[in-house]
């Protein structure tokens, strides 16, 4: 009997080649050639008009071989880029060209591209280029953005690219009524994913095969590959986007296409040489997308218990210069912000605004994080004016177990109803506190004010609608080796997809889990594919590999009875083997069963030889019957109704210090329900690693604009991710796994979760030990004795 | 993020150094090139030539010396760090290297490098500052020997002429029944300090070099004022500015904790070792 | 005009090569872009994440703070070269893979040689100093927390490996 894999913390298969230094990223592509780099020049400045660009000068560099400008852009590649996800709120949307054209709206705004045998060359030649400039006034930040005296698009009015209002009941009304009112003014201010390896494509044209090959450190190869196909004038079937191991996401290269994944094919084929472009630290911080950046007013309406009646929610949201990817992060914000609680009547407003900054495109979490933040906030607002314990009060507001599924009355993200499909809130606020210690906490508090110490506990709560359509395909093909290669379409960037896929398909296929061989982002496996975000790739992915495993299994089973001659029924699969259960002599195995799959009449090897002594098909039919396909494949899409919600609460005790103001956490706590768990040990992985991106984001992180919008900390010398030393010294972990009804493996999405409540949670936290409001995040420690000082006064 | 294009001159002795040198005004030395090549990879410097000390022989010498130790051009952090004749003779500047940057940095950086790179944020600085210490440059007219005093000019700029190369660097030794302390208050961890501290207290004399708080390495004295005034009066001689990681207030705020605090904790480290050597 | 060339030799892993360079040429570049060591990542080109840290005669650098031009005279280590000969994976590189140290593996080479040469150094190391040993260089991914253990564990492999050669060479 085979130990089911599922549920375990099976050793990653990906770990093995990342161990050795011999993973494949993007910039490893094609390093043995003589490959041709690329450069560009970006905007130094926020806002101006273009007069003149003069590259005479570049020319005359030795190893110089092209320079591209927006004049040299020709067809669909001098139209501005894809507004990828319309939505009729976006009255106003307006996304860049591929090379900036009369106008730059943007620190890092591409210019010009230079393309030279080596980088060092090509940033010497962009360094050649003369760009005159007529300055315009630009808009930074989002209270510039309301004031609209200056207008980031002339054709924008008030700078508003979108306003979109949703409601439930009538929550003014509510509130009216209602016998407590509070009102609340928040902030969270920009960040950005920073994975360790930025983006980053190469391009080779095949002039003898007609055919365009793209490597590109993306969430999604099908959307690139269709982008690229369009803007180059190709069929789709002449272009193939493989997405190599990729070194971090976070929800920064679901964005498509960026402006050098078109410029870089369009060089290559012009040229007729490898090209690539490895983008550089510094332009990763100005040219790929930020997050976060919101400023909230809410008002709320409830009763003696701290219940809900009434809660309206207005904010204004910071989308840059350009709206690539619509309104999805302002969509999440103001759906998700609703958490576990069930607010009766609900009304969120928002206005998505231009600012002359880089464009803002979903970070993990997108846009939760900010609506966790308002929700809790208020969740602490009410306790602190009632008097209540912060748990009592969210509890009264909690979505019962037997209330599943709970419909929100709003519409998600997706277009679908926001309609939660399974959940244990009050479990998981049980085990929150047991897990961080919350009722010990007074007297811990008062004994460490006795010493002169100040400590504070917070606790937040979220949901996260994870798994997202429209759908995820799989293949999966037994070869005549025995071996199983499974393709799905969706990109990889650490999660380990390799290791968990594989388990899914060696439970279903009774393989050897070493056996299987998963495939990502590569369009030439697999064509039909959304890409990697919103937590949906154990969901979609995961759930189409088990029905493609199924279909397989199925021929599998259909074979081998006819081979055997047994009934379906009687057989079973253990480690490759088909055998007729207690006749365990009575078998064949997997690659025999792949051999007989495929009525070819030559033997190339010691498996088809073996496959001679069985006999199948009926010599009366044709070898392969109607309604049957040769090899033995399996092959299926699956595409959920509406998302999985996947839920959890977070608690922190932090320490702040009475004289610097610094804040040091003392514990860190997570309860998490991502329904069914394929791989703990993944997904504690993505838990902790959320959790320290969240202490970034709450703590330490911020995209530092001056009023001219030139970012002041593009480095990681002055933009503060943690390193171990700002991280907990251990995150408890405990886990909830209620299944959701919607998938046949009961999972929800696990991916985001990490990073959603760290603002609310560490606001909270610092509320408490501080005993002043905390409306702004992130905060340091400059900025708490600030707040200190002015409460103080 | 690559270097412009420079002519590279890799010397074997000071003297060649000095040569070429003279004869490239657009030179910069590099040693450990730990703050040069970020900056020359931004490309917010762009010498016409590098001349690279690293293959001069005897330069990462560590030697003590009447009244002090003596570091050689090429001495990495790493090894000033671990070396017990340092720890011994200017215990000091064991304390300030540990706040340098992180480990693998000072496995390349140079302690000579650092203090002529002339950071007002970088700990070294204010440490041969506050220790009245010293640098020797060998130049087309010979040798001659900068006090700390002289050495800092402004922002990021010492007075070493171009034709200049620091062979090393002399911090005096600690005096008997002295005490030093250094801290510093950091936003993470091997960041450069949003403020540092470094006291040495003799008898009555009592002086703290601050970092981070002006365009130079600072130097107060602050013999006589009573204890619950040591942060008050150094802030009078101070001006502290904003940046995007810390107020102007918040910077004040940390000089007065952190000058109490480094004082308090040299005279202890005055009082173990009196004790010890006892 | 064209930039001068120098005549580099490099001795990484144990081989040696003969690159021809300009000067500017970063030690990073020159490992993965002329040697095709594409195991050390460059993260950040300003010194600050440690993915391109590689050991120079066995102490951990930054690969991308140094020119190639002045690696010569040098012995370095990259990523690759930590692999045992017969391909097994050192005691640092498993415990990686038994902790689940590593995500998207973009900054793990740089962890592997700076743990390498800590474990060397101080075999023993205390929780505290495990932590201390990675405190210089950035992980997106893991919050740290797996890469901490990884290093307790490759701490214990180690020790267990010493010990089973002692024992067998006694």
């Amino acid at each position: 009997m085979t130990t089911k894999l599922m549920g375990q913390g099976v050793q990653r298969v990906e770990d093995q080649r990342f161990l050795r230094g011999l993973g494949r990223y993007v910039d490893d592509v094609a390093v043995e050639q003589q490959v041709l780099h690329a450069a560009v020049l970006r905007s130094p400045h926020a806002h101006a008009r273009i007069l003149d660009i003069d590259v005479a000068d570049v020319l005359d560099v030795e190893g110089v071989h092209a320079v591209y400008t927006y004049d040299d852009l020709t067809g669909p590649m001098a139209e501005p880029l894809p507004l990828l996800i319309p939505h009729p709120a976006l009255t106003h949307g307006r996304t860049q060209y591929a090379l900036a054209k009369d106008e730059v709206n943007y620190v890092g705004e591409a210019i010009a591209f230079v393309v030279a045998e080596d980088r060092y060359v090509a940033e010497d030649a962009v360094a050649r280029i003369r760009v005159d400039y007529e300055f315009l006034p630009p808009v930074v930040g989002i209270a510039a953005a309301r004031a609209a005296e200056r207008l980031v698009h002339d054709d924008v009015p008030g700078n508003v690219g979108a306003r979109l209002e949703q409601e439930v009941g009538d929550a003014k009304a509510a509130i009216a009524r209602a016998p407590h009112t509070l009102s609340l003014d928040l902030t969270v201010e920009r960040s950005a994913c920073m994975p360790m390896e930025g983006r980053g494509t190469v391009a080779r044209w095949d002039p003898d095969l007609h055919r365009l090959q793209v490597w590109t450190s993306t969430q999604s190869s099908t959307g690139v590959r269709a982008a690229v196909a369009v803007k180059m004038g190709l069929g789709l079937g002449q272009v193939d986007v493989v997405t190599p191991d990729v070194g971090g996401g976070f929800g920064v290269k679901i964005n498509h296409p960026w402006p050098e994944e078109l410029l870089v094919p369009m060089a290559a084929r012009a040229l007729g040489r490898t090209v690539k472009f490895t983008e550089d630290r510094r332009e990763h911080f100005i040219s790929s997308a930020h997050e976060r950046g919101q400023v909230h007013h809410i008002e709320v309406g409830f009763d003696d218990d701290g219940r809900l009646l009434g809660l309206d929610v207005e904010f204004w949201h910071d989308h840059g210069a350009f709206t690539p990817y619509g309104l999805i992060v302002p969509i999440i914000t103001s759906t998700q912000l609703l958490g576990p609680y069930k607010p009766q009547n609900y009304r969120v407003v928002f206005e998505s605004l231009y600012t002359n900054t880089v464009m803002v495109t979903p970070y993990r979490g997108a846009g939760r994080p900010q609506g966790c933040y308002a929700m809790e906030r208020t969740m602490d607002a009410i306790a602190a004016y009632l008097g209540k314990d912060r748990t009592e009060v969210r509890a009264v507001n909690f979505i019962q177990p037997d209330e599943f599924p709970y419909d929100q009355g709003l519409i998600f993200q997706d277009g679908r109803e926001l309609e939660y499909d399974s959940g244990d809130y009050p479990a998981s606020l049980e085990k929150i506190k047991a897990l961080v210690g919350w009722d010990e906490f007074p007297a811990f508090q008062a004994e460490m004010a006795a010493q002169g110490r100040r400590v504070g506990i917070g606790l937040a709560c979220y949901v996260e609608g994870t798994g997202v359509g429209p759908y995820e395909g799989a293949h999966v093909h037994i070869e005549t080796s025995g071996k199983v290669k499974v393709a799905t379409g969706l990109t990889t960037q650490g999660q380990g997809h390799a290791t968990v896929f594989a388990q899914l398909v060696a439970d279903e296929l009774g393989c050897p889990f070493e056996d299987v061989e998963v495939v990502t982002g590569d369009t030439r496996r697999m064509p039909y594919a959304v890409g990697t975000f919103a937590s949906r790739a154990a969901v979609m992915s995961g759930s189409a590999i088990h029905l493609a495993a199924k279909r397989a299994k199925e021929k599998v089973l259909k074979i081998a009875a006819e081979a055997l001659e047994a009934d379906e029924k009687d057989l079973q699969i253990v480690d490759g083997v088909v055998s007729v259960k207690g006749s365990p002599g009575t078998s064949i195995d997997l690659g025999t069963v792949s051999v007989l799959s495929n009525p070819l009449r030559y033997a190339f090897d010691e498996a088809s030889k073996a496959a001679t002594q069985f006999s199948v098909g009926d010599p009366g039919k044709p070898p392969v019957p109607e309604d049957e396909e040769p090899g033995l494949e399996g092959k299926d899409f699956y595409s959920p109704e509406r998302a999985t919600f996947a839920s959890g609460m977070h608690a922190v005790i932090v320490e702040t210090d009475p004289d610097t103001a610094e804040i040091t956490i003392l514990k860190y706590a997570v309860v998490h329900d991502c329904g069914k768990l394929i791989n703990p040990m993944i997904v504690e992985g993505q838990i902790h690693g959320g959790v320290a991106q969240g202490v970034g984001g709450a703590l330490y992180e911020r995209m530092a604009y001056d009023e001219s919008g030139q970012l002041l900390n593009a480095s990681f010398m002055d933009f503060l991710m943690p390193y171990v030393t700002e991280v907990p010294d251990g995150i408890d972990v405990d886990h909830l796994e209620t299944a959701s009804p919607l998938n046949p493996l009961g999972i929800k999405g696990a991916g985001e979760a990490g990073v959603i409540p760290s603002a609310a949670v560490f606001a909270a936290a610092i509320e408490d030990a501080e005993g002043i409001p905390i409306t702004a995040m992130p905060i340091s420690p400059s900025e708490l004795f600030t707040l200190r000082q002015e409460h103080s006064s | 993020m690559k270097p412009a294009p420079f002519d590279y001159r890799r010397p074997g002795s000071i003297a060649e150094a000095v040569q070429i040198l003279a004869g490239e005004p657009n030179a910069k030395v590099l040693a450990g090139g730990q703050s040069l090549v970020p900056l020359l990879s931004m490309r917010l410097a762009a010498p016409a030539m590098l001349v690279d000390i690293n293959a001069i022989p005897g330069l990462d010498a560590i030697e003590v010396e009447d009244g002090g130790v003596r570091i050689g051009a090429l001495a990495r952090h790493a090894a000033v760090l671990a070396s017990p004749d340092v720890r011994r003779v200017q215990p000091l500047v064991p304390m300030a290297l540990a706040h340098v940057a992180h480990a693998t940095i000072r496995n390349r950086g140079t302690t000579v490098g650092s203090l002529i790179h002339a950071d007002a944020a970088a700990e070294m600085p204010v440490v041969l500052s506050l220790l009245g210490g010293s640098v020797d440059v060998d130049g087309p007219s010979g040798r001659r020997t900068i006090p700390a005093s002289e050495l800092y000019v402004g922002p990021l700029e010492s007075s070493l002429h171009h034709d200049e190369i620091a062979v090393s660097a002399f911090f005096p030794a600690l005096a008997p029944g002295a005490g030093v302390a250094f801290q510093e208050l950091a936003r993470r961890h091997g960041d450069y300090a949003l403020v540092g501290a470094a006291a040495l207290v003799e008898g009555e004399s009592v002086e703290v070099g601050y970092l981070s708080v002006s365009d130079v390495p600072t130097v107060v004295d602050l013999s006589g004022v009573d204890d619950a005034d040591l942060g008050e009066a150094a802030l009078a001689q101070l001006e502290p500015a904003d940046d995007i990681h810390a107020t102007a207030a918040y910077r004040a705020q940390l000089v007065r904790v952190l000058t109490g605090k480094v004082v308090r904790s040299a005279r202890e480290w005055a009082d173990q070792h009196a004790e010890g050597a006892r | 005009m064209s930039e001068e060339l120098h005549d580099v030799r490099l001795t990484v892993n144990g081989a040696s090569h003969e690159i021809r360079v300009p000067a500017r040429r970063l030690l990073s570049d020159a490992l993965r872009h002329d040697l095709r060591l594409t195991g050390t990542h460059v993260g950040c080109e300003h010194g600050v994440c440690g993915a391109c840290t590689v050991l120079v005669d066995g102490e951990p650098m930054r690969a991308c703070l140094m020119f190639a031009v002045s690696a010569v005279d040098h012995e370095i280590t990259t990523v690759e070269g930590l692999t045992h000969a017969d391909g097994s994976l050192s005691p640092v590189q498993q415990a990686f893979a038994e902790c689940h140290g590593l995500q998207c593996g973009f900054c793990t080479p740089g962890f592997l040689t700076t743990i390498t040469a800590g474990l060397r150094d101080n075999p023993q190391p205390t929780h505290e100093e495990a932590r201390d040993m990675i405190a210089g260089n950035l992980c997106r991914c893991t919050g740290y927390q797996n890469i901490v253990k990884a290093v307790e564990r490759a701490a214990e492999l180690g020790s267990e490996a010493r010990t089973s050669t002692t024992g067998g060479a006694s």
